[in-house]
């Protein structure tokens, strides 16, 4: 595991009296696309903001590019070099298209620049004055993945992308990340659509009442579909 | 010269300028008021109080160190905002989590504490504080004498006010700020130290209630209780305003600061209340106030 970019060992975290995550153990290696699939309430989230720092209430050990970040604040962790793009995506109302795009500050050398980003996202380009709330599901989507690779980060917290997003713009979304995973960016995933998953990611963790109970790599999955559909009881 | 209703024009212009004034002081207090209750969720209760050191420090200042009006103006403001960064970081900062109620309290505490204090030691009858000699003096206009120093405070705080907008509204540093009173969570999960953010803000807020009070000094005599006569209306106006509006807060201080002088040229005996009059109607009608976002 020398190659791992993010390690997670013996993760618990709490939201208040409840406790969440029971130990959950994986690991992320650059330039991989990593899923964490699960029911609803699995705990995939919570680890996302566990990761991030989100989530206060937490212990084990959660390693960087080798240095632990388990005691650290959400704002010296993004430092470091970790983007979030959360659930409910959080577009800022009181933002414009461009604005939002340009908010998150750039903590290393080495992201895209606005002019690449716009690239990647035409769309965003076209709309850079409006409200940021004001644009549909999926460029919403769109602006909060493309806002977070101006920053130089080197791991991609995606959590989500596809929900609630028409097939058409689930594909799409699909393509960015098989690109961002070209261009060097190394991604976890949180995702319970395990076709889109199938589609973009290189191993995937099975999530299950705040543990990783299995592992399975791409292979796996096409070949042990009925294993995953039970775990995910779909 | 014209008569309007029977109105001399030189009570009319003389009591429009007079509003003007009072919208100044409206319009820079409300602005930390919602600079403070934006990103904090404080209703700063003590920021009639901290305009009232503002007058102080200055007073203060020019008595036991011989600075003058100009170096007060910066320095004042300087210290009454580090004593708000000391507030917050002893204080507020332990009362986020909790209801606006918590806050509400402590700032109202706080802000009697302050008063109390001021009035130990020097009595409320007043200090007096010379206008600047460079803006003495005034001008004739022709329908109305203008005096140097009240076009200042009018131009001064517009300024500010202007200023305080453009950076909000236009620059980076004001879109952290506004994302952060959206969602903190998330900006700091970008890598912005909001809970240093939020300390400035307070200290910023607190900063230009101080120096309003250094501007009020020479109109208003310096006096501990210079604040709590001023707030209770300022708290009218952010009201009206709406609660976080940054240029509603302006625009609804200086409107209503002339709405009370055109009040007192053509019915004296309402000019004291048409501010609450005005804040009852527009909560029956835009609870959210005139700016507001619901």
């Amino acid at each position: 595991m020398t190659d791992a970019l993010l390690e997670v060992r013996g993760l618990e975290a709490w939201y208040g009296e409840s406790h969440i995550l029971h130990g959950m153990d994986f690991d992320v290696r650059r330039g991989e696309v990593v899923t964490l699939l699960g029911r609803n309430g699995a705990g995939k989230t919570t680890t996302m903001k566990s990761v991030m720092g989100v989530v206060r209430q937490r212990r084990g050990a959660i390693r960087f590019n080798g240095a632990e970040t388990i005691g650290l604040s959400s704002n010296r962790i993004a430092r470091m070099g970790i983007a979030w793009c959360p659930e409910e995506r959080g577009i800022f109302a009181s933002l414009n298209v461009r604005e939002n795009l340009e908010l998150p500050p750039v903590v290393r050398k080495g992201g895209m620049t606005t002019a690449q980003v716009l690239d990647l996202f035409p769309r965003l380009a076209e709309r850079a004055t409006s409200q940021g709330t004001k644009l549909s599901g999926g460029e919403q989507q769109m602006l909060a993945i493309a806002r977070i690779l101006r920053t130089g980060a080197e791991l991609l917290l995606l959590d989500e992308p596809t929900e609630g997003l028409a097939p058409v713009i689930v594909r799409q979304i699909g393509a960015i990340i098989r690109d961002l995973q070209a261009k060097g960016f190394t991604i976890l995933l949180v995702e319970q659509n395990f076709r889109f998953a199938a589609t973009v990611a290189t191993r995937h963790y099975v999530v299950e009442h705040g543990r990783v109970i299995d592992c399975l790599a791409r292979e796996d999955l096409e070949a042990g579909g009925e294993k995953l559909k039970s775990y995910l009881g779909v | 010269m014209f008569e309007l209703i029977g109105i001399p024009p030189q009570a009319l212009f003389g009591q429009l300028l007079l509003g003007l004034i009072n919208g100044a002081f409206y319009a820079l207090l409300s602005l930390g008021l919602a600079l403070i209750f934006g990103l904090l969720n404080i209703i700063n209760f003590s920021h009639g109080a901290q305009y009232m050191m503002g007058a102080f420090v200055a007073w203060l200042l020019l008595r036991y160190a011989e600075l003058p009006y100009w170096g007060a103006l910066i320095l004042a403001p300087l210290v009454v905002g580090a004593l708000g960064v000391v507030i917050e970081r002893l204080m507020l900062r332990r009362l986020y989590e909790l209801d606006h109620l918590y806050g509400l309290l402590l700032t109202f505490g706080l802000a009697l504490v302050i008063e109390g204090g001021f009035r130990h030691i020097y009595g409320i009858s007043g200090q007096p504080y010379a206008i600047p000699p460079s803006l003495q003096g005034g001008t004739n206009l022709g329908f109305m004498f203008l005096p140097t120093y009240r076009a200042w405070v009018v131009v001064a705080s517009l300024a500010l006010c202007l200023g305080t907008w453009a950076v909000i509204e236009k620059t980076r540093l004001g879109a952290y700020l506004r994302a952060a009173t959206e969602n903190p969570t998330l900006v700091r999960a970008f890598g912005i130290n909001v809970p240093v953010m939020i300390t400035l803000t307070y200290g910023g807020g607190v900063a230009l209630a101080g120096l309003a009070g250094v501007m009020a000094a020479p109109i208003y005599s310096v006096n501990p209780v210079m604040g709590s006569n001023l707030i209770i209306i300022v708290f009218a106006v952010v009201v009206i305003g709406g609660m976080g509006s940054i240029l509603g807060s302006v625009i609804t201080g200086y409107g209503l600061g002339l709405v009370e002088g055109l009040t007192k040229v053509f019915w004296p005996e309402a000019s004291s209340t048409v501010i609450f009059v005005i804040m009852a109607v527009v909560l029956l009608i835009k609870p959210a106030g005139l700016f507001g976002r619901a």
